[in-house]
């Protein structure tokens, strides 16, 4: 009997301290969310996946509170075309030597100048293999790149050949080749300047950004919030109409709808499939439905067994088997508009194609498909992830196809993007795959040179066409940014006849807020012009 | 169709096994609640073999003019549109019919395979005790520890089409530690009676023992946890599906519609509401069957 | 006693490194690269990830791999994520607490309300109030967690208004009820029926009747002998459902928006972070062990016969 009550005793004092322990350890949360000061606007955001660093951000979370931190050259305005921020003015007569001049009285966040070298030296570092910045390759423009970034081993210099300061206001960018529309790449978010006291601690650096933007860091509470206040002595167009903005995380865009509508959020950009419906009933017209430049596609891949060697005709065949408007209307809500081609409206270049591919006609769409020596198998699979709502519009694509032409038309779900990208990265692709691209900047070279050229970065249906090449390789060699333009709008007639994709429809920027604000404006990127908001 | 070891003393004494048998039967037919699972149970697996039976509509071929926004009309009795379309245009109805296969199979067989394979450990571990119980604990402890969801990852990522099977191995691979803790902590209460301990005395062997003694009065709980966890197994299908790792489109299950059935959850309730009706009924059903099955074969209740 | 508890601890060694070990492997099966993973769709920069893979150990075989990250975890280091760069050890310091506060919320819960449904159905067995709480057991088993979660999600925040439809802060217990309950619906079901059924069975073994036979107060027979007996399945259950109530916290934790180890979890297993999932699993599998150790003592409370020598 002792026995049993020792071990009474002992099972009890074991459970208080298993609970005891559950009641101890820090917060996860870090304070109430109720904190939001006057004059702020709160957003739905996510956690961003890396430290907040402008060459090692390149996703939308991370993307929102760099572009409120930090302020480039140049940026972009409604109409895709140049504005220039940080830079008085960019120059080139050969498309391959750059001067920038900067404005002057400009300051980083810790009331140090922003000079030439703040660019300069930053770059350097951004593009430098050690320091492993993901955005690094956007300088590989830059004359001495392969110095700081070999394909293998340590560099050889800390700093590229093509960069050089001529005074505290202007310096010096060279290529290795002429690249006529180098300027739109400037606007990217990792050509950006970093302030000297970056240098001490880079790794704190990306928990506590100090940068030159409308915005300076205030807080990051981990997987909470992220806060930034507007700074009044903000110098560029694009100073803050409102006093600060509160980046919430939720891990659901279905919660912060919610939070939405009962009046704890500002503003979500992005609206989940279950509210897409309502959002009209349950906003009016704080619903918003702005278009921007982002496309979505499906891909075939030319080495798999359906794709190998096929008559392009078969593709423009399966193009006009997709009934884009009613799948847009019906199972995308109305979020989507069918493509007219292989770039959005929004940027630069874009042009209206005189082509029935891209409409929905079930007749043609057999008769081509029969032309061009039909399919191997008469079965065609559509790789996507099953992470990223895609499952309803790929089932009716398939199923359109299929009942448009008869061929047999299945989706291949992946349960996550990783899966997803090895599948293509590897040339694993059993048919197609879900492709898409957002622009880096609004122009529609960004739309085909990195998707099309013959071994490209993100050519991952092995696409290769010499005439194509040919005409890409042209608009890179012209003089300038005009001819350029005019020469990618040839190669886009030309991928019409080839078909390395089948563009289906572009994005729109679906976006709830709240009565308190006002204001609210998408940028070419599908991002709000978070400076724009006011509050009432 | 439930989860009851064959006694091998059946054969050896038939009289007094046909006799134990022919009574649970008898009980059984006086039993309503065993009378309405076995109609709902044969129900459903007319369904599962003869889908042509119940509808004639594609479950896979929707038409777009159909959208959701076509509301279900309750007043046709047993037409194609009965319960309405779906996101895609697809009869709801026919869709429900076509799903119980997945749902159906992957909840009876990884119930089976996962009562044979946890139940044996269970039994093993808790009978012969010692170091045999040791090994086989730790050996459930490790695979209890892995989650859930990153189990089923692993399992349905590794083969490259996550079909019917590739569900139900990764269901099995997670679910048996439970029912082996359950039977084990049953087996070790039942080792204490005093039958055993007169069985054990008398000279049996321990094969009898095991299959006389401790298995039909240790039977129980883990009939139980099976019973009830079958319909886990059906959910588990639905929330693997629902994360976009279990069975996916083109195969038609009542976990995909369910997972199909939130995105319109707000407009179009029905879409969802369907399935995870016949879900519940399909549960309901089995639960109801093995309650029935183990009051008629436990001697206690008699 | 302390010799059995001695054991058991000793036992847990190898328990945790089988489970590492076999979670390790499997986040190394997984298809898909972490580093990769860094740059999104595009094309990723060879000579970086290289780079990378080097500074984190990542080119080395799997067993050396293993190796470090024990060797790391003896030092208390978890390792690095390798997107975001913070100390896993920091993550997991701000997820666990959440969920603690979610599972134990939905443990107790469960406790109380199964044991006692279990309890009265199984002591007025085939009654109507065993027959409304089999059907509401039945309902809670038949409904998938994320339906019922946006089911509640729906009634209780939208058309009637009573909670907040997501959770803002999870230290107010007030907005933790409905996922804590959601969590609970399954085991509770669970533990209801399995206390109703040990119950049943227990009402007539024999040392009952004894008991009633000598003249006991039925009250003290129920709350003693009964109890004691009838509660030994449940135990069991609840020891090895403490993890799984921890681990299955995804789906809950998604329709809430609670951000715990279940979202976590999620988000590092897209992203192939294996340091981070390896890490909250090990924790998960120490929290269920000690559980399983809490069992097997409490077994000895209950049940007198069971003597641990």
């Amino acid at each position: 009997m002792r026995g049993a009550k020792t071990m009474q005793w002992s099972a009890l004092a074991a459970a208080v301290a298993l609970a005891a322990t559950a009641c101890g350890g820090s917060d996860g949360d870090g304070g109430s969310a109720a904190g939001k000061p006057a004059g702020y606007v709160s957003m739905f955001n996510g956690e961003p996946q890396h430290p907040l660093m402008p060459s090692n951000t390149n996703e939308k979370f991370g993307g929102y509170v760099i572009d409120a931190l930090f302020t480039g050259l140049v940026g972009y305005d409604a109409k895709g075309g140049l504005v220039n921020m940080n830079a008085e003015s960019v120059d080139t007569k050969d498309n391959k030597t750059w001067t920038v001049k900067l404005k002057k009285g400009w300051k980083f966040h810790d009331g140090t100048d922003v000079t030439a070298e703040s660019y300069v030296k930053a770059w350097n570092w951004m593009a430098n293999v050690k320091n492993k910045q993901a955005n690094s390759y956007w300088f590989g423009d830059i004359k001495g790149y392969e110095d700081v970034h070999p394909e293998k081993g340590d560099p050889k210099k800390d700093e590229m050949s093509g960069l050089k300061v001529v005074d505290d206001q202007t310096f010096t960018i060279e290529l290795s080749e002429p690249v006529p529309y180098f300027e739109y790449k400037l606007g990217y978010k990792t050509f950006t300047p970093l302030p000297e006291s970056f240098y001490k601690d880079p790794k704190g650096f990306g928990q506590k950004p100090v940068g030159n933007g409308p915005y300076e860091f205030q807080k990051w509470t981990h997987n909470k919030l992220i806060q930034v206040k507007a700074v009044d002595s903000y110098k560029g167009s694009n100073k803050a109409k409102n006093k600060g903005i509160q980046f919430k995380n939720y891990s659901k865009l279905e919660s912060a709808y919610q939070d939405a509508l009962s009046g704890n959020l500002d503003l979500v950009d992005g609206v989940g499939p279950k509210d897409l419906p309502k959002r009209k009933a349950d906003f009016g017209d704080r619903a918003l439905d702005v278009p921007y430049a982002g496309t979505q596609s499906i891909v075939p891949a030319f080495y798999s067994k359906p794709f190998k060697d096929v008559d392009p005709k078969v593709i423009q065949g399966l193009s006009m088997a997709i009934d884009r408007k009613t799948i847009t209307k019906t199972v995308l809500q109305g979020t989507r508009i069918p493509s007219k081609g292989f770039t959005p409206p929004q940027v630069k270049g874009y042009q209206k194609l005189d082509t029935d591919v891209l409409s929905y006609n079930p007749k043609k769409a057999k008769q081509y498909i029969e032309d061009g020596g039909g399919i191997p198998g008469n079965k065609i699979w559509i790789q996507y992830n099953a992470d990223g709502g895609h499952k309803e519009w790929v089932t009716a694509v398939c199923n359109s196809i299929t009942k448009a032409t008869g061929v047999k038309c299945v989706g291949d779900s992946k349960p996550d993007f990783q899966t997803d990208l090895e599948g293509r990265q590897a040339d694993k692709v059993k048919g197609m795959y879900r492709g898409g691209w957002l622009a880096d900047y609004p122009l529609n070279i960004n739309f085909m040179q990195d998707l099309y050229k013959t071994g490209a970065s993100t050519n991952y249906g092995r696409f290769s066409d010499k005439k194509v090449d040919e005409l890409f390789t042209k608009g890179d060699h012209a003089d300038s940014l005009e001819a350029s333009v005019k020469d990618y709008q040839a190669a886009e007639k030309e991928l019409l006849k080839k078909m390395p994709s089948i563009p289906l429809w572009d994005y729109a920027a679906n976006i709830v807020h709240g009565e308190d604000i006002d204001g609210v404006k998408v940028g070419f990127d599908g991002n709000v012009l978070i400076t724009d908001i006011t509050v009432k | 169709m439930d989860p009851q070891p064959d006694p091998s003393g059946a054969d050896a004494k038939p009289a007094k096994g046909r006799s134990l048998w022919t009574d649970a039967w008898q009980d059984l037919r006086r039993n309503p609640m065993f009378v309405i699972s076995a109609v709902l149970i044969v129900l459903l697996l007319t369904m599962v073999a003869f889908p042509g039976l119940f509808t004639s509509a594609s479950p896979t071929v929707g038409d777009l003019t159909h959208h959701y926004q076509g509301e279900p009309r309750y007043t046709h009795f047993f037409g194609e549109d009965w319960f309405g379309y779906d996101t895609q245009g697809r009869s709801v109805w026919a869709r429900m019919v076509h799903g119980a296969r997945a749902s159906v199979l992957v909840g009876v067989l990884v119930t089976l395979s996962v009562t044979l394979v946890g139940g044996i450990v269970g039994l093993v571990a808790g009978y012969f005790g010692g170091w045999l119980d040791s090994v086989l604990s730790r050996i459930t402890d490790i695979f209890q520890g892995i989650p859930f969801l990153l189990g089923a990852m692993v399992v349905l990522t590794t083969f490259t089409k996550s079909n019917l099977w590739v569900v139900i191995a990764a269901l099995l691979f997670l679910g048996w530690t439970q029912i082996a803790r359950v039977a084990r902590g049953s087996v070790i209460t039942v080792k204490q009676s005093d039958y055993v301990h007169a069985a054990k005395s008398l000279g049996a062997s321990t094969v009898r023992i095991m299959f006389r003694h401790i298995v039909p009065n240790a039977l129980a709980p883990v009939v139980v946890v099976a019973t009830t966890a079958l319909g886990g197994y059906i959910a588990a299908e639905a929330t693997l599906s629902y994360l976009g790792i279990g069975l996916a489109a083109p195969a038609v299950s009542w976990g995909v519609d369910v997972s199909n059935g939130k995105d319109a959850l707000r407009t179009a309730p029905h879409i969802l509401i369907s399935p995870a009706v016949m879900v519940s009924l399909t549960v309901l059903a089995f639960i109801m069957l093995g309650d029935a099955v183990r009051n008629a074969l436990d001697p206690k209740s008699r | 006693m302390g010799r059995y508890v001695a054991r058991r601890l000793l036992q847990m060694i190898p328990v945790f490194i089988g489970s590492t070990l076999l979670i390790f492997s499997m986040m190394y099966a997984l298809p898909g690269d972490p580093v990769a993973a860094l740059y999104g769709e595009k094309q990723p920069d060879p000579a970086q990830i290289a780079a990378i893979k080097h500074q984190l150990g990542m080119d080395l075989p799997l067993w050396h791999q293993y190796w470090n990250y024990l060797i790391g975890l003896f030092q208390g280091d978890f390792g690095t994520q390798i997107a975001t760069q913070r100390p896993v050890a920091d993550v997991i310091e701000q997820a666990f607490p959440v969920t603690i506060r979610l599972t134990l919320f939905a443990f107790v819960f469960t406790v109380l309300v199964g044991v006692l449904l279990g309890m009265v159905s199984g002591l007025f067995a085939d009654k109507a109030f065993d027959r409304i709480v089999l059907i509401f057991t039945l309902l809670l088993i038949s409904i998938p967690s994320f339906v019922l979660g946006y089911l509640f999600q729906y009634l209780f925040a939208f058309q009637l208004d009573w909670l907040t439809p997501t959770v803002q802060d999870s230290r107010d217990i007030g907005q933790l009820l409905l996922p804590a309950i959601v969590l609970a619906a399954l085991s509770l079901a669970y533990v209801t029926r399995l206390t109703r059924t040990s119950v049943a069975e227990n009402l007539r073994a024999d040392y009952i009747r004894t008991a009633i036979a000598k003249g006991l107060p039925r009250r003290r027979v129920v709350g003693i002998h009964l109890l004691r007996n009838s509660l030994i399945p449940v135990v069991t259950f609840l020891g090895t459902d403490i993890g799984a109530l921890m681990a299955g916290a995804v789906v809950t934790e998604g329709i809430f928006n609670v951000h715990g180890v279940g979202n976590t979890i999620f988000e590092a297993l897209n992203r192939r972070e294996g340091s981070t999932v390896v890490g909250i699993a090990t924790l998960i599998v120490i929290v269920y062990l000690v559980a399983s150790l809490l069992v097997d003592l409490l077994y000895a409370v209950l049940d007198p016969r069971i003597r641990y020598d």
